[in-house]
């Protein structure tokens, strides 16, 4: 019988079975082996498991595979357009910023409708567990379809995932002007930011980034020609209008 | 496809080699790795940029097999499946589909944790620490759980096989 100290470590074995010993190790295995049938029959039995595993995996890859068609529910643009949009910011920013004028906002000190409707619908559902969202943002594509339906008006749930924010889902709301919406963010820290949408008014044409704070809760709001937004978030004020900014680009597929 | 569909086409053969080891029908272990895509697809927003994607993957793919392998299974366990389905790979002997069809019986029957570490070492012909760092685990967990899953294989395989060579004798 083989002495005690002869006996190769298990990582050995295992390195043996592997392939990733080298050649004087190997030697030491394999005289253990030849002088320890038992183990030799149970160290061949793992090497035929990896053996198996490579007959398997030759024979899938060899197999053809057809991708799933994935919804493209992030690119807004088609190629074309996103192109020309690229051109367009480039030249915009050599413009020495001249874009920025509309992004412009203005800090005030009452709250306007939206903002104060933002920032209550913010601090309503934020702090909710359970329920904070009424559709969750893996029915993204369900979520947007209904609520564009009962707004009157396309909305879209902006792609936050590049600063950091996912879509938790979404929640049909009321209003003093009618059905509004309200998509609500979170980071990998728990931080949760909403979007509150809401159908304009006819004849607005404001369109400054406004600002206004309220305690800790922070709104950035705007209006397009046919949506008004408000931002809420418990955000500095700059990092709030990072994110606006980020909205605001999308949605206006700048 | 935007990045995260890209990301996730990468790692497509990965997840066809671990689906086939579970399900020994090639169409529905193909039809696990689309269940799967299209899961991870949809979930995409609880996927945290900077973790490990392969892992998560994984995961996804185990789950779904886990609580749908009846869906995914061709039938009763222990019929023995023709692996010459496989367009372009050399069939298989004889022996060797017995042992396939035993060893995806026994992996199904591992656990997670054991099943990935085997698969990356064994199939993908990963190193324990290119292993330990994609699954975020020490290498000295890759190895226990490595020697761990390879005995109860064996032992699991070797139940399986045991009557039909006894007869061949």
């Amino acid at each position: 019988m083989t002495a005690k100290a002869s006996r190769p470590s298990e990582e050995m074995l295992h390195a043996y079975v592997d392939g990733l010993l080298g050649g004087q190790e190997q030697g030491v295995v394999e005289r253990f082996l030849a002088e320890n049938p038992s183990e030799a029959i149970r160290i061949e039995a793992y090497r035929r498991q990896n053996a198996a595993f490579r007959v398997l995996a030759d024979a899938v890859d060899s197999r053809p595979f057809a991708m799933p068609e994935f919804q493209a529910r992030r690119q807004w643009l088609p190629r074309a357009l996103r192109a020309a949009a690229v051109v367009a910011l480039v030249l915009l920013g050599v413009g020495g910023g001249w874009w920025l004028r509309g992004l412009e906002y203005t800090e005030r000190v009452g709250w306007s409708d939206l903002a104060e409707q933002a920032a209550v619908a913010h601090q309503t559902y934020v702090p909710e567990v359970l329920h904070p969202v009424e559709v969750s943002g893996d029915q993204e594509k369900h979520l947007v379809t209904w609520l564009s339906k009962r707004l009157g008006n396309p909305v879209r749930a902006p792609s936050l995932r590049a600063l950091g924010y996912d879509l938790v889902g979404g929640r049909l709301l009321p209003s003093s002007s009618g059905p509004a919406a309200q998509f609500m963010y979170q980071n990998a820290r728990m931080n949760r930011i909403t979007l509150y949408v809401l159908s304009s008014e006819s004849g607005r044409e404001e369109t400054a980034f406004r600002f206004v704070r309220n305690g800790p809760v922070g709104v950035f709001y705007w209006i397009s020609d046919t949506l008004d937004y408000a931002l809420a978030g418990e955000l500095e004020r700059e990092r709030l209008l990072e994110v606006a900014t980020a909205i605001y680009k999308q949605l206006h597929n700048l | 496809m935007d990045e995260f569909g890209r990301l996730i086409e990468k790692e497509v053969p990965r997840l066809r080699r671990y689906a086939h080891a579970l399900v020994s029908d090639p169409e529905r272990a193909d039809d696990l790795v689309q269940d799967c895509l299209e899961r991870a697809w949809r979930k995409s927003h609880l996927w945290v940029r900077r973790t490990n994607l392969r892992g998560w993957l994984m995961t996804i793919l185990h789950n779904l097999h886990a609580n749908a392998s009846r869906r995914y299974s061709a039938g009763p366990a222990m019929v023995p499946l023709d692996d010459s389905q496989y367009a372009g790979a050399t069939a298989p002997a004889q022996a060797d589909r017995l042992q396939l069809g035993a060893l995806r019986d026994a992996v199904q029957r591992l656990p997670l944790e054991q099943q990935q570490v085997l698969l990356l070492v064994g199939m993908e012909q990963m190193r324990y620490a290119e292993a330990a760092e994609l699954l975020q685990i020490p290498v000295g967990t890759v190895m226990s759980r490595l020697f761990r899953a390879r005995e109860r294989l064996r032992v699991l395989m070797s139940e399986a096989t045991q009557p039909t060579l006894r007869r061949v004798k």
